[in-house]
């Protein structure tokens, strides 16, 4: 099966033109045959997945799978997975059937609804997959129409605002990449990704206005692609999209976004900052590892104070993507192995901290913290997931959550202490405003009369749950199943963004020494 | 010699002559009573002559001693004009009819303007440049006021006339001094003078004559006449103005630069570098404000002839490859958001109010879906056509190490995303309201809508085969 990558891609992308062509009407019958077929479209994708994690063999560190037809332009459609990228794949296939089981409730244009949701899934496996600029570009930005749309037609009250916010600040983040783009396609003749990963792009310093660019060329290529994917991850302090966005946006949008949207950030460090820029990414470096470290701290210290549980969440989640940062700019393999194991393990858990609002705001139609207290009294399955996923919010042992911030501490404390210091704090903070919520949401008596004819969960709801569960217990508990995957092709790319720095001297040292 | 020559230019021959035929002809029988007839007639013409351009025509042929030029150039942009033009003289029939404005005139002046822009961009010498130029003009100041007794329409065409009318001034001023500082009209003459330099004469020259173009394509800083006169036109006509026209005059803006002055382009590129970063940004912030779909639209133009003189710009074969990519994805979306446009009405009535767009994605899906797909083309988001029209200028200029203008086009792309998104909004977000828009069931707009839509979404594919002919047509300009 040599173009098993294209059909995994391209299968949700089929079911939503079928469904667009072929179903007619708005009645429940209708709504019901649109929701199956999209149930059934990401299980098959899940499905054939597995043949890719099967067929994978984690000690080559080259891309496997590949497929490499010439397009327009000069550019290639070439596809290929390696240890990097194939888990993120993975995630994706794995968390869309779950989203969509989670938006069974849904009555409002649900054939929209589910296209919507199934080109997103083309979208985002497209970016983990392609091996052609341009082509990663194409996916990474078409994600924003389902998106935009997703929230603006499907949201909360502020959704309009909170869409446009999406659009043009994700929008202006990413045009700067496509210059830089440019300037690659310009500089190396090809945009064949792994061509590009050896390419040695110019680093002598020179100076545009008067300022001194260390690192010449590459920094400039690098702060346009870091413009881009500190947007998308979000990091401090372009994060401020992300709070309106998951609360505008329905459940299911907030699970893809969370789980998925935002690891393309950190997937792009991996695939194209690091290997291509290694002196951009080494001039740059420390700034990253404060910017994340003031992220750790400062998000968890403004999630404390958030009266509205998904925002709450939202902001814990820029926190968790300041470990993967401080991780990925280690450059070890510690670091680079706990930030793919956060992004992951985020994924679970982040996505099922939405769902757990999902399932009380469907029943009451408000997330503000104030409005619940109690809950266990009526919902004690809710009160246990809750729990969990709590727990592992907030890395305790023996979940996923603990092994990714762990190590990204740990790569950290050999590279700059303080800001281990700074982010070990943080851990602290996420204790804090979690179990908080916990508290404030599901402890005590219940008093409040609009929650006395609460309902606990479905069985439908706990379903969707379960996998959730497993996965981060089953990662908690066992982490070598990611590492023994990922572990040859970080160490390649670990190996190669050594060998790149430690032979460059910059020339401005020279210079500023006079 | 003779026979020679006019068997070059016979494509423009037979359409002057069918023109001039069938206004004599109608005058005499029927009168209005064939417009629909003629509708038809010309438009198959215009189909039939871009076939015949499409697959004849080879190499490189001059005739009236380098007065016309017959290349892969002027044959790539006039199979782009006589194909727009016949899709808008089609959409425009159903539309017409109904106003009471399908007069028999109407598509004998697209034919005149249309053989006044084969003209344009084959011209070899400023005088066929400046008659060809002419002709396109005159007729195209009558149709815009072709709807005689609406005080917008005649505003719109007397205000088309006269910026036009300074307009050519300042291109004739600076072919005169061209002329003289040169001592020919021709612009292999023009090119083998400025082979040593360019005088200060020339380069005044050069810079009228650039001027007179940007008018023509509406670019900034010389747009003003673009939203008033695609706002009080009758929409069929400003689809027109904003498709077969831009073509055109950017094709004739490229001749001249590059065959003409091809010898001292640092000298025009920060000219044309100039009017492109001016029009990006303006299109762009100007259109924020508009609740009219048509003046919008005349903005969004204004925006995109930017990115098309960014392609320009870059003064390399590559960069006018750009250009004409560029000018074809625009004028494949514009064609099918006019499409959209002309189908907007109210108890019968054209509406080109944005807000009564409000949750047209309710009541025909299939359309808001369509237009959707082209608004986020116009916006340039992938995997849109629109994107790889932008992405071709981009590289085109970074090449040339314009690096800042693909900076500055970059932002200005994301500043005009604003109001595309905007119509998004009110089709899909609003809130449902009863003054809803009457379901156009126009077959030949639906089609054109769909075909448009399919074509930015299934030309990521190979840009339907664009790109070697681009390429053909470009290093015919440059060389």
């Amino acid at each position: 099966m040599s173009n098993l990558l294209s059909i995994t891609t391209f299968i949700p992308a089929i079911a939503a033109a079928i469904l667009a062509l072929f179903l007619r009407g708005d009645d429940e019958a209708a709504q019901r045959n649109a929701k199956w077929l999209a149930m059934a479209a990401t299980a098959m994708t899940f499905i054939v997945s597995l043949f890719i994690l099967i067929g994978f063999d984690a000690d080559d560190t080259g891309f496997q799978f590949v497929e490499d037809r010439s397009w327009i332009m000069g550019l290639n459609y070439k596809m290929g997975v390696d240890g990097i990228s194939i888990l993120f794949v993975m995630l994706t296939t794995f968390l869309m059937p779950i989203v969509i089981a989670s938006c069974w409730t849904v009555n409002n244009r649900v054939k929209e609804y589910m296209i919507a949701f199934l080109l997103l899934e083309t979208l985002m496996l497209g970016v983990f997959m392609a091996l052609d600029l341009v082509l990663f570009y194409l996916f990474f930005e078409a994600g924003l129409i389902p998106m935009f749309l997703i929230i603006g037609i499907w949201g909360g009250k502020e959704r309009i605002y909170a869409s446009f916010k999406f659009f043009l600040y994700t929008f202006l983040g990413s045009v700067l990449m496509l210059v830089a783009m440019v300037a690659m396609f310009s500089a190396a003749g090809t945009t064949d990704i792994p061509t590009l990963m050896q390419f040695p792009f110019g680093t002598d310093t020179f100076s545009i206005l008067g300022i001194q660019i260390i690192g010449g060329m590459q920094t400039l290529l690098w702060l346009a692609f870091f413009a881009s994917f500190a947007v998308k991850m979000p990091m401090w302090p372009v994060h401020t999209w992300l709070p309106d966005a998951h609360v505008q946006a329905p459940t299911a949008g907030s699970v893809v976004l969370a789980a998925i949207l935002l690891k393309m950030g950190g997937y792009g460090f991996l695939r194209f900052s690091l290997p291509m820029f290694p002196i951009g990414s080494e001039v740059m470096g420390s700034l990253v590892l404060w910017m994340s470290a003031i992220a750790i701290v400062y998000t968890s210290l403004v999630a404390l104070v958030q009266e509205d549980m998904k925002k709450l969440i939202a902001y814990s989640s820029v926190a968790h993507m300041g470990f993967v940062t401080m991780g990925i700019f280690t450059f070890n393999q510690q670091g680079l192995d706990g930030a793919i194991f956060q992004m992951l393990s985020h994924g679970f858990i982040s996505g099922a901290l939405f769902l757990c609002v999902g399932v009380i705001y469907d029943r009451m139609h408000t997330r503000e913290i104030d409005a619940y207290g109690g809950l266990v009294n009526r919902m004690p399955a809710y009160a246990l997931i809750f729990m969990f996923f709590t727990m592992a919010n907030v890395g305790l042992p023996g979940t996923s959550g603990f092994v990714g911030e762990f190590l990204t501490l740990m790569a950290v404390f050999q590279v700059n202490t303080w800001v281990a210091a700074v982010a070990t704090t943080g851990v602290i903070f996420s204790a804090a405003y979690a179990l908080w919520l916990y508290r404030r949401v599901v402890m005590g008596d219940l008093i409040k009369e609009s929650l006395k004819s609460i309902t606990d969960m479905t069985t439908r709801e706990r379903a969707i749950f379960a996998p959730l569960v497993i996965m981060t217990l089953l990662l908690g508990v066992y982490p070598s199943l990611v590492t023994d995957i990922i572990g040859p092709s970080v160490a390649a790319l670990v190996d190669h963004v050594e060998t790149a720095q430690a032979a460059f001297t910059p020339t401005a040292a020279a210079v500023a020494s006079h | 010699m003779l026979s020679q020559d006019l068997n070059t230019i016979l494509p423009e021959i037979i359409l002057s002559l069918f023109a001039m035929g069938a206004l004599l002809g109608a005058v005499y029988t029927v009168k209005d009573k064939s417009a629909g007839l003629l509708v038809w007639l010309t438009s198959g013409l215009f189909v039939a002559l871009a076939f015949w351009i499409g697959t004849t025509g080879e190499g490189t042929t001059t005739a009236f001693s380098g007065m016309f030029v017959d290349d892969a150039f002027s044959r790539f942009t006039k199979v782009a004009i006589l194909l727009a033009a016949a899709a808008v003289l089609v959409m425009s029939q159903d539309y017409m009819q109904k106003r009471d404005l399908l007069r028999f005139e109407y598509p004998l002046l697209i034919a005149l303007a249309v053989v006044g822009m084969m003209m344009m961009v084959s011209a070899g010498d400023l005088m066929s440049l400046y008659m060809g130029l002419e002709l396109q003009s005159l007729a195209l100041y009558v149709v815009a006021s072709l709807r005689r007794d609406s005080v917008k329409s005649t505003e719109a065409g007397l205000k088309y006339f006269v910026l036009g009318a300074l307009s050519s001034g300042l291109l004739l001023y600076g072919a005169s001094l061209t002329y003289g500082f040169a001592g020919t009209t021709s612009f292999a003459g023009i090119i083998e003078a400025t082979e040593g330099g360019v005088s200060l004469g020339l380069l005044f020259g050069l810079v009228f004559l650039s001027a007179g173009f940007a008018f023509k394509v509406s670019a900034a800083p010389f747009h003003m006449w673009t939203p008033d006169v695609y706002e009080g036109s009758p929409t069929p006509v400003t689809a027109f103005f904003a498709t077969a026209p831009k073509i055109a005059a950017m094709a004739l803006f490229a001749r001249v630069m590059h065959d003409a002055f091809g010898n001292s382009i640092a000298d025009w590129q920060q000219i044309v570098a100039f009017l492109a970063v001016i029009s990006m940004f303006l299109g762009g912030i100007a259109a924020i404000g508009q609740t009219d779909i048509k003046r919008l639209m005349a903005f969004s133009s204004i925006s995109h002839m930017g990115f098309a003189l960014m392609g320009l710009a870059s003064g390399t074969a590559f960069g006018v490859q750009a250009m004409l990519v560029y000018l074809g994805i625009y004028v494949a979306m514009n064609v099918g958001t006019f499409a959209f446009i002309l189908s907007m009405e109210k108890d019968g009535r054209p509406v080109t109010d944005i807000g009564s767009l409000n949750m047209y994605s309710k009541r025909e899906p299939l359309k808001a879906l369509a237009m959707l797909i082209l608004l986020f083309s116009m916006a340039g988001v992938p995997p849109m056509l629109g994107f790889f029209g932008k992405f071709y200028v981009l590289q085109a200029a970074y090449d040339a190490g314009l690096a800042w203008l693909a900076v500055a086009g970059v932002i200005a792309s994301v500043i005009s995303a604003f109001y595309y998104l905007r119509i998004v909004f009110y089709m899909y977000f609003g809130s449902d309201k009863d003054d809803a828009l009457d379901a156009n069931k126009s077959p030949v707009l639906w089609g054109f809508l769909m075909a448009s839509a399919a074509i930015m979404v299934l030309g990521v594919v190979n840009l339907f085969g664009i790109e070697p002919l681009a390429e053909a047509a470009s290093l015919a300009l440059v060389n």
